[in-house]
């Protein structure tokens, strides 16, 4: 897993609630037995029309897409099914950081584990980031804090909260496999009981 | 034997404790086991990979049972034994899962099995399934097995390998909701139409970094089928996972079950499945009661379970934009009646509502009905045991002669991977559990309801409830 500390860029917005994980990636990309590549099918139906053709003028589809590493959503995103593909789509395309004001479970607990930082910020400054599209932020994990130049120019810290553990295998490019697997003894030992 | 503690435990307190391999503290998650893992062919593949790159094999094949449901077709093979796979692509995924089971040594229940269904369909019936196990599998629905008292939940691909390789998870402690559901459900109200009732009130994140065990009477007097189905639609209000305490419905549906000990061993295990109720005075982070019998059956109307309403009500109005561009989508107006919006597909099947007692409920309203002729009808049972119970009974006889298709077990057009489909535009009044914008296929509209409402829906041609057809004459009525 490639480690994250600290990243500046610009934002991407898409402001809509509940984004689930059909929308992320819809059901037809799953039949893969690996996840390379995958990353072109983030989003499949909402960067396309209905014959298959490339809808230009969506955000996604905007060279910008691919140069922003933060992703901005609406509230609760990453519901519904707990296809780690959907993690993996956003990583693929160049996210390296997931925002909003609410993420689901098992989306987020997929997002630590192979690398895309989830942030989840307060309503009020949630809100805030989602009206700042293109412009740049920076996601301090060391800090736990995202830092942003707000119209006035005033420079403003909001600090998150992120699972201890997460944070630790984040920082350091930690596979959580292995902390896992040093455990042997103990799950030896639970499994005598059994 | 009594308590010497006089610690109140809750069910799933009961269960956390009783499978932590490491506890939790400040710096780390806890370790927990995990008792039965279930696989498929969707999110195993990378899992697998882990134990390869890492030189090990799979911890307990013994404690990990593998099907085909995702990505299979559900109609059969031709004469060279050719099955219909939607793309190449989709058979080389189910023949990866072949090959790893055989690699790994991984009972699976595949083509030649007649057990073989969509996971958690099968599970259960297996008795694979049992009180007071952890149970996980990479999907989501993971949460049906949770109506015997288990703890089941679903993970992702990363950790499906976790648990191949050492039959544990790192996990920290959810918080807990106790949803008591008081009073009786009327007549011809289901266990699907109580989720959906449920999923509307606390809404579609509602229960995010829950585990919700359900109480109270209404659940008591649900069965096993139908605390699969409420237990099931759970993960759609956010929560990691659906609990209904053991009882001797419970213990009735499992005894005689192919995994589970006979005679006084199943009865010993019965006795101390029975002790997992939650404590009297057990703590719950959050508590919340619902008189079930004031749910009438429901149906959604927007692109995510919790936009739902009772069948016959007006589409209400938006009240953000969400919901607006969820409407558009849908192509309904606040106001309308949804009585007047012609339907094309019906699907019966998929984890929530493919068990045998759903595809009798759906077969009550064709009996000596036909679906109206602009409709199309798919019937896909859950598993191979619920297709040959049901082909026993003349279900598929009563579906075809209604002029539905019946097919062979699979998730099918629930969601969509196989080649069973709703068509760009179509609207489908479904049974399964998502009715996200895409989730039946690209530019799909889907209608959640139980088994009994898309049924009449079928005959109707249009939405309809079961008591509305079953006034009408036994003929289609016209659609203007
Ligand atoms: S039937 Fe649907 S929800 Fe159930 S396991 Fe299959 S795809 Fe998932």
């Amino acid at each position: 897993m490639r480690a994250f500390t600290a990243l500046s860029g610009p934002i991407l917005v898409l402001a809509e609630e509940n984004i689930d994980t059909d929308q992320i990636i819809p059901a037809r990309y799953l039949t893969v037995t690996d996840f390379d590549g995958i990353g072109e099918h983030v989003f499949a139906d909402w960067r396309h029309d209905a014959e298959g053709e490339l809808l230009t003028g969506h955000v996604l589809n905007k060279p910008r897409a691919r140069k922003s590493p933060i992703l901005v959503a609406g509230h609760n995103f990453g519901c519904g099914s707990s296809r780690e593909h959907a993690p993996q789509a956003l990583l693929d395309f160049g996210f390296r950081v997931v925002i909003s004001s609410e993420i689901a479970d098992i989306f987020k607990a997929n997002a630590q584990n192979i690398g895309l930082l989830p942030v989840v910020l307060e309503a009020e400054q949630h809100a805030r980031v989602l009206e700042m599209d293109g412009e740049e932020i920076t996601v301090d994990l060391e800090h736990s804090r995202v830092t942003v130049q707000m119209a006035d120019r005033a420079v403003q810290h909001w600090s998150f909260s992120i699972d201890p553990f997460a944070r630790h295998c984040l920082l350091r490019g930690l596979d959580r496999f292995d902390y896992l697997s040093q455990a042997e003894p103990d799950i030896k030992k639970f499994e005598e009981r059994l | 034997m009594p308590r010497l503690d006089m610690q109140a435990e809750s069910l799933f307190e009961k269960l956390w404790n009783g499978h932590l391999v490491r506890p939790q503290t400040d710096e780390t998650p806890a370790i927990m086991y995990i008792d039965l893992h279930l696989v498929h062919e969707v999110t195993s593949p990378q899992g697998f990979d882990l134990l390869r790159e890492q030189g090990i094999g799979v911890r307990c094949s013994g404690r990990t049972l593998a099907t085909l449901d995702h990505s299979t077709p559900t109609l059969p093979a031709d004469e060279n034994g050719q099955r219909p796979w939607v793309t190449e692509q989709a058979s080389r995924q189910v023949q990866t899962l072949q090959g790893n089971c055989e690699e790994f040594g991984i009972e699976l229940h595949g083509w030649d099995s007649p057990s073989r269904g969509v996971v958690h369909v099968m599970g259960p019936e297996l008795g694979a399934t049992q009180p007071g196990m952890t149970i996980v599998c990479g999907d989501s629905h993971t949460s049906t097995h949770g109506a015997f008292g288990a703890l089941a939940f679903g993970i992702g691909t990363t950790e499906v390998g976790h648990v191949l390789a050492t039959q544990c998870l790192l996990q920290n402690k959810p918080r807990s909701m106790r949803i008591n559901l008081e009073g009786e459900l009327g007549k011809g109200v289901t266990a699907k139409d109580l989720a959906l009732h449920i999923i509307n009130r606390i809404g579609m994140h509602g229960g995010t970094g829950h585990v919700i065990e359900y109480a109270g009477a209404a659940v008591r007097g649900l069965d096993m089928e139908s605390r699969m189905t409420l237990c099931n639609m759970t993960i759609e209000a956010g929560a990691k996972a659906g609990m209904v305490a053991p009882d001797q419905i419970t213990i009735d549906y499992l005894r005689g079950r192919p995994r589970l000990p006979e005679g006084e061993a199943f009865e010993q295990a019965a006795r101390q499945w029975l002790q997992l109720a939650s404590d009297p005075g057990a703590h719950f982070d959050q508590e919340i009661s619902l008189d079930a019998s004031t749910v009438a059956p429901r149906i959604t109307y927007g692109t995510n379970p919790a936009m739902s309403i009772n069948v016959g009500e007006r589409v209400p109005t938006a009240t953000s934009d969400s919901q607006e561009k969820a409407l558009s989508y849908m192509d309904l107006r606040a106001g309308q009646s949804l009585a007047e919006r012609p339907i094309d597909l019906v699907f019966i099947g998929s984890c929530t509502n493919g068990r045998i007692s759903d595809l009798r409920a759906a077969a009550n309203v064709l009996r000596d009905r036909r679906i109206a002729p602009h409709v199309r009808m798919l019937v896909v049972p859950g598993s191979e045991a619920v297709l040959r119970e049901a082909e026993q009974e003349g279900l598929d006889e009563l579906f075809r002669s209604a002029g539905a298709e019946w097919r062979l077990p699979g998730c099918s057009m629930c969601i969509a991977m196989n080649g069973d489909l709703v068509p760009p535009g179509k609207t489908a009044v479904s049974t399964s559990n998502r009715n996200f914008e895409g989730r039946q296929g690209a530019g799909s509209r889907t209608l959640l309801a139980s088994p009994e409402t898309a049924a009449a829906c079928a005959v109707a041609g249009r939405i309809a409830s079961f008591a509305e057809i079953k006034s009408d004459s036994k003929t289609t009525p016209e659609i203007t």
